[in-house]
């Protein structure tokens, strides 16, 4: 009952992925009761590689334009008081909206694929950024502002060279939880024809058959574990200072 | 312009597939959409949503708060939100339908798992960053354990745990649209069967989901607002 309508809604991605299985009869796929089917899971697991790569690519592109908008416009509300209240507002409202929502809301303006995947869970990170590298700059301590003004640095050179390595921490959280979220979030992405991870969860037109939707999550799982370790990583790459002080 | 005039077009039939029933493509005579049944729909995700965060709010707030209060367990709370963040909701929802069941029995606790983590982790955050000396005069004041919880860190914390909160409702009502998929119909249903309802009903039921979110995170604003004392209020303004 369910086959025809999951069809419509993967589109292009699935529906070579849906003869493909059924024409497999594989024995413990018959069995209702198997949690997780290993003979299957080591036959199937080329099938993971597309839909992986999809991910990070959705994963990336997004993060990476999330992190370009609400870095610039915190730039920006940080020069600019008065626009601190309506940005959080504006990021606020947009981090409301359910991306499955989202997905559809843009399908009439940016169509089916991936532009309009990557666009929604690009605004989904906006307000996570923009918060974290607000609060960032706003505990750089006022003396060490002073100091380098009295050192004679401009404004310009005060933010780039003293307020944004100090609010590093902060930014790079902000980012961490960006992209947990986001590598989560791109699941739904399969709903918008973007493929991804999500494919494997729900193209696979059998939710009576847990095994590829638990590899699915596990490799989903990975790629956010990763990405999160990476990021801190580079975190400590850049902010030598903060180890100095802790060793 | 004029490109934006299919854009409207489709807006325009999503509203009126809101109020007034359409034909279906299927279904050949069969009427669907409607205002009755965008109602019905949209009860059942705020039903779904409510009991998912009431769960999620009687598991994890007396959790939160009392780690938080005894300072314990720190590597829980943070780690759990931590990871809370990482579960595919799609992966979630699939799963449960696949092994334990659909309907709403088995949907609502898959839902406050998503809104567990938020919750617990921002309880604990919000009673830790209550000023150790104010919760030392509330002791020499004679209040018990239990009243320094109670009238001293949380109404300290409300702006902390209404955001884990808020957090959490987005999150539960967001994946309630995909619910339809374990077997419980919500707005979702629009969207997911577009088969049946028609370009003009998934795009009605991305209209609807987005104003129940925004509609839910108001009054969250609005309750945070009541329930954070005009003390702090003075303090932040």
């Amino acid at each position: 009952m369910i086959a025809p309508t999951l069809l419509a809604a993967v589109g292009e991605v699935g529906e070579g992925f849906f003869q493909e299985r059924d024409s497999s009869s594989l024995p413990c796929q018959a069995k209702p009761d198997e949690v997780f089917c290993f003979d299957w899971a080591r036959e199937n697991i080329d099938r993971f590689g597309t839909p992986t790569v999809q991910h990070l690519e959705l994963v990336l592109f997004s993060v990476l334009l999330g992190f370009a908008i609400a870095f610039a416009i915190s730039l920006l509300a940080h020069r600019t008081a008065w626009l601190r209240p309506p940005l959080l507002a504006a990021t606020g409202i947009l981090y409301t909206i359910p991306s499955i929502a989202f997905f559809f809301l843009l399908l009439p303006i940016t169509g089916i694929g991936r532009t309009t995947a990557i666009v929604v869970l690009a605004t989904y990170t906006l307000q996570i950024i923009y918060r974290n590298t607000m609060l960032g700059l706003a505990n750089v301590p006022g003396p060490v502002k002073d100091a380098a003004r009295g050192m004679g640095l401009t404004e310009r050179q005060i933010l780039w060279r003293v307020e944004l390595p100090l609010a590093t921490p902060e930014i790079v959280a902000g980012l961490r939880i960006a992209t947990v979220s986001t590598v989560a979030i791109a699941t739904l992405a399969v709903f918008i024809g973007a493929g991804g991870l999500g494919t494997q969860m729900y193209g696979s037109g059998n939710l009576t058959f847990p095994t590829s939707i638990i590899i699915a999550a596990a490799i989903a799982i990975g790629m956010a574990l990763l990405f999160d370790v990476a990021l801190l990583t580079v975190q400590r790459l850049i902010t030598p200072w903060r180890r100095a002080r802790l060793g | 312009m004029s490109s934006f005039h299919p854009v409207l077009a489709s807006f325009g039939g999503a509203i009126e597939f809101i109020f007034t029933p359409q034909n279906s493509n299927v279904t050949g005579g069969q009427q669907v959409g409607g205002f009755e049944k965008a109602m019905e729909l949209t009860l059942k995700q705020l039903e779904v949503t409510v009991l998912a965060l009431a769960l999620a709010l009687i598991i994890a707030l007396p959790v939160g708060l009392y780690l938080g209060h005894r300072g314990r367990g720190e590597l829980l709370a943070i780690g759990l939100g931590n990871a809370g963040r990482a579960i595919p909701e799609l992966a979630l929802i699939a799963l449960v339908a696949a092994l334990i069941g659909v309907g709403l029995v088995t949907v609502t606790p898959a839902l406050a798992i998503l809104g567990i983590p938020p919750i617990l982790t921002n309880a604990y955050v919000g009673v830790r960053q209550v000023d150790a000396a104010t919760v030392d005069a509330a002791r020499g004041m004679g209040m018990s354990e239990l009243e320094v919880i109670r009238k001293v860190e949380l109404p300290l914390a409300i702006p902390t745990v209404m955001g884990g909160i808020r957090g959490a409702t987005i999150a539960i009502v967001a994946t309630a649209t995909i619910a339809p998929l374990a077997g419980v119909e919500t707005l979702g249903d629009f969207i997911i069967n577009a088969s049946i309802y028609g370009e003009d009903g998934r795009l009605a039921g991305a209209i609807l989901v987005a104003a129940l979110a925004l509609a839910l995170e108001g009054l969250l604003a609005l309750l945070q607002r009541r329930l954070t004392s005009d003390g702090l209020k003075l303090q932040t303004a």
